[in-house]
């Protein structure tokens, strides 16, 4: 049965929403931002901030958007004098304890404070500088997070999401009235596996990522959708980078994937998508030597191998690899006696435990799940084995690989590990940083990644050069794959658990695969 | 210790009818005085005919609210389906007020029967009694009651407990009363839900101030009428009501006196009257979160929830703060304040930084260094610190800076225009 719907108006917008649902968030559908800094919608509602007071009809006196429910023929004004004025106010209080360090702090330009103080705050403080501001040292909470207790508006966001979302209750707020602060535990560290999302709810520059700490400005940043690569849940992401160098990732919210969090070896899982030691051109065996050379002669090489061989052809993939670039390396040896599979590195699962089906997962690769579809298996051993007496053997981009072949080595990859030097052919990639392309996450959900920076040298994604290699074998038939787009669609018509499916509606957020073998 | 002083003619002994009797605090010194008579009838009733008496009484909430309490109890879910509980409001924080306290001393067990029979009316099985940290004799003599009263068997399957609280002035405050009950810090919640949807431990409860519980075996016993029938003035304020006067009266303690009351009766009467020398300046009626009164509107004010409110402040909870002539106002407010700023939560923002602010300017007015500006930046920022929050904490703080500045302006331009001598607070 479909949801009740109460209608309002909000700003002069009529809205139709479910009942039950709070004023700040249907006003976001009237296309209204009301200013708040407690409320999230990832944690339980506080109502403490008091910066999203609203004027509606008929109260006496103005409401908190965010603790008030919708009620039919409700008239909210976020405009009214009343209300600016008493958001006015509250920014003011917020701003005298404020050290207005702007200009060496890291929320600087992404910061709730400053956004809403421009909007519409006082121009000028009437707060005396004879008065002193609150100040206490900056503390060491945990090993990714700082805590600069001068910044803090004290809206808990971070104590409610350590004490309700990941129930591992370590922070509190210490002390009364303008002395209070965020305390921690005597005993306690934010060391909780997902703790690092404190840093991303804080509103303002209170809580800090080390690791990000003065790297720089936000202003600075370009942003990429992405997915994280660091276990099987696939995690919606986005990738912060300045000069084409990824220097931070942070949750993008997907409610059916993981809200709005991601967990803390994601978010420390970018430094490799920034090695300098990529292969940076394709490379031909000539003698006991790899030589740089142009495309067209590598996939000539290549598609000579192929052509003539006979026997076993054997593909050790990574799952870190593009379902695209998955399918393109099994389009490429239709036709002969084929094994393909992909080896799992193994963790430990972490679960947040306010958030269902959300954990750091075991398996720590974002693709596994669509490489199985796509045919390979996990029997990485037996592949290994079956290599020695194949005749042709692809590895894409498997630094681990320790192949002794008697065939046929074309190694496709980022990166050229020690046992990849006996390739006849090394085709460069882009990472995932690099180029667009899909995950299957755990749960079948087809999800696109964007490129976030620019590949070195001529690598191109992976996606690509497969895709050329099957049309050079082809002698062109088939035609040429020119974007994400295309190759997702060739393998949407062609492999019938992504039957159904289209790239462009995949979105940012995803779509389950059409027939997912349990 | 004994009770300081014997009743005045002109009050009305009916709560404080035995304070001073040692004996009256035992259980069978109660008994003997007609104790729990009322309970054991209540017993036997069915819960909404409670009510019926006490919403007939006219009774209302003493705690400062004045909520009608017959009404209070009838939010409670008629059909039970979860626990019920009842909360005693015992944390007499509010300063200027001393009248719980004297109840709890010296007649603790008409707060029990009272608490039991309230239980009763909103179907609890469970009483919480809340009482304020710093209450050690009331503490005392109230664990010997609960303790003396089970065991004589007369709460039948009601169950009451003692709760002390740490010394917060906010855990007065109802919902963070239940909060610190819990065990949680003492934070005010946003309501709804309102208690009798879900108060302590989730679930449905109603909390009562203890001078309120104690009317109730007397309206049981008396009847509706009678209590009705002392009001001296509107027919919407009934019965007695405790007033805990402090300050500069010659004879300041509690005097219970019929609602509608003359408070320049009770000033220059039963508490014999300013100093000699001095004068009536000002006056706050209901406990420090009221706004201040200056002589004219004393001297012609009804004690009842109407009669003050008539004149610009609220009957609170009956904490009575007497001014003289002598009386810096400046430096009474600031330390109204600086009390406020100290006790907020520190949950919303206009109460956490306002308080603080609002002390600050009044400092530093009382240190020769305001501004003429500062009196309407007092006074903006009460404004914010108005119908703004969760609880009224702000509110409280913001009511005596507003109406002592309306009403004593000449003192703040003193100092800042440097016509009166600096005061350095510590």
């Amino acid at each position: 049965m479909p949801d009740e719907l109460v209608n309002l108006t909000i700003d002069g917008v009529p809205v139709s929403v479910p009942k039950g649902t709070l004023v700040i968030e249907a006003a976001k559908q009237a296309g209204v931002l009301v200013p708040h800094y407690c409320y999230h919608p990832g944690l339980p509602v506080a109502g403490v901030c008091r910066m999203c007071l609203v004027d509606i009809e008929k109260a006496p006196k103005l409401q908190i958007a965010c603790a008030t429910q919708v009620a039919e023929g409700m008239v909210v004004r976020t405009q009214s004098p009343q209300a600016k004025s008493g958001r006015m106010g509250v920014l003011e209080l917020l701003l005298i304890n404020h050290p207005l360090d702007c200009p060496i702090c890291d929320q600087a330009g992404e910061c709730e404070l400053q956004d809403f103080t421009f909007q519409e705050g006082r121009p000028a403080t009437r707060y005396s500088p004879d008065y002193a501001k609150r100040f206490n040292p900056v503390e060491d909470f945990g090993p990714d997070v700082l805590y600069v207790p001068n910044r803090c508006i004290l809206c808990t966001r971070c104590v409610r999401f350590m004490e309700d979302v990941a129930q591992e209750p370590v922070l509190n707020v210490s002390e009364r009235g303008d002395r209070a602060y965020i305390g921690i535990h005597s005993d306690g560290r934010l060391d909780h596996p997902w703790a690092g999302n404190v840093v991303d709810l804080c509103p303002v520059g209170s809580l800090l990522s080390k690791d990000f700490l003065h790297k720089a400005r936000a202003w600075e940043l370009d942003k990429a959708a992405s997915i994280c690569t660091g276990c099987s849940q696939g995690c919606n992401i986005t990738l912060d980078t300045r000069e084409n160098v990824v220097v931070r990732v942070r949750p993008r919210p997907n409610l059916e994937v993981n809200r709005y969090f991601i967990c803390d070896h994601g978010r420390m899982n970018y430094r490799w998508m920034n090695r300098g030691d990529r292969i940076e051109a394709p490379l031909v065996r000539r003698g006991n030597e790899l030589h740089a050379t142009d495309w067209d002669e590598v996939f000539a090489l290549v598609a000579s191998r192929l052509r003539g061989a006979g026997g076993t052809a054997v593909a050790l993939v990574s799952p870190k690899a593009s379902t695209e670039a998955l399918y393109f390396a099994r389009e490429l040896f239709r036709g002969l006696e084929w094994r393909g599979a992909f080896q799992m590195v193994m963790g430990e699962d972490a679960p947040l435990a306010g958030v269902p089906n959300l954990a750091l997962r075991a398996e720590r690769a974002p693709n596994g799940r669509g490489a199985e579809l796509l045919g390979y298996s996990r029997d990485y051993a037996a592949a290994v084995a079956a290599a020695e007496t194949a005749s042709v053997v692809l590895v894409l981009d498997e630094p681990d690989i320790a192949v002794r072949t008697a065939g046929a080595l074309i190694y496709v990859g980022t990166v050229l590990p020690e046992g990849a030097r006996d390739a006849q052919a090394v085709l460069p990639i882009a990472n995932v940083a690099e180029e667009d392309g899909t995950f299957v996450n755990r749960d079948g959900r087809v999800q696109r990644y964007f490129q976030a920076k620019a590949a070195p040298g001529m690598a191109r994604p992976a996606w690509w050069v497969l895709s050329e290699l099957v049309a050079t074998l082809s002698n062109g038939g088939g035609g040429h794959i020119g974007t994400a787009a295309e190759a997702f669609d060739r393998l949407a018509t062609s492999v019938e658990a992504f039957r159904g499916l289209s790239y462009q509606e995949l979105g940012f957020a995803g779509a389950p695969a059409a027939a997912v073998p349990a | 210790m004994g009770y300081p002083h014997k009743p005045h003619p002109k009050e009305t002994v009916v709560l404080s009818k035995h304070f001073g009797e040692a004996d009256a605090r035992t259980y069978k010194g109660w008994v003997k005085r007609g104790g729990y008579e009322m309970l054991a009838q209540a017993l036997t009733l069915e819960p909404a005919r409670v009510i019926d008496v006490v919403k007939e009484s006219g009774l209302r909430g003493r705690g400062g609210a004045g909520f009608p309490t017959g009404l209070k109890w009838s939010f409670m879910p008629k059909e039970k389906k979860k626990p019920h509980y009842l909360c005693v409001n015992a944390d007499e924080s509010e300063p200027g007020t001393f009248k719980d306290r004297e109840i709890m001393r010296w007649t603790p067990h008409a707060l029990l029967e009272g608490a039991a029979i309230a239980a009763h009316a909103i179907q609890a099985e469970v009483a919480y009694i809340y009482i304020r940290g710093e209450f050690t004799e009331p503490w005392a003599v109230m664990e010997r009651a609960v303790a003396e009263a089970t065991a004589a068997g007369v709460f039948g399957a009601i169950k009451l407990y003692l709760h002390r609280g740490a010394g917060a002035y906010i855990c007065g405050e109802e919902t963070a009363l239940m909060n610190s009950i819990e065990g949680k810090r003492g934070n005010p919640r946003i309501k709804p839900p309102f208690p009798a949807a879900a108060g302590v431990f989730g679930m449905p409860t109603t909390i009562n101030n203890v001078e309120t519980l104690a009317a109730v075996p007397l309206i049981l016993k008396k009847g509706a009428a009678w209590y009705k029938g002392l009001s001296l003035s509107s027919p919407k304020s009934t019965g007695t009501k405790l007033f805990s006067v402090c300050g500069h009266v010659q004879q300041p303690g509690n005097y219970e006196v019929t609602m509608g009351f003359p408070l320049k009766d009770l000033l220059y009467d039963l508490c014999g009257g300013i100093r000699p020398g001095r004068t009536l300046k000002a006056c706050i009626p209901g406990g420090s979160s009221v706004p201040i009164l200056n002589r004219e509107e004393t001297e012609s004010c009804l004690l009842d929830y109407e009669g003050v409110v008539e004149k610009g402040s609220m009957l609170g909870s009956g904490g009575v703060i007497v001014f003289d002539d002598s009386t810096d106002m400046v430096y009474q407010i600031m330390r109204l304040a600086r009390f406020y700023a100290h006790e907020s939560c520190a949950q919303c923002t206009q109460c956490r930084e306002g308080t603080a602010w609002t002390t600050k300017i009044l400092e530093r007015i009382l240190a020769g260094q305001g501004k003429t500006a500062d009196l309407d930046l007092l006074l903006d920022l009460a404004d914010n610190m108005t119908g703004k929050t969760i609880c009224v904490l702000s509110d409280s703080c913001a009511a005596p800076v507003v109406s002592g500045i309306k009403k004593f302006k000449q003192e703040f331009e003193d100092y800042i225009a440097g016509r009166r001598k600096p005061v350095m607070v510590a």
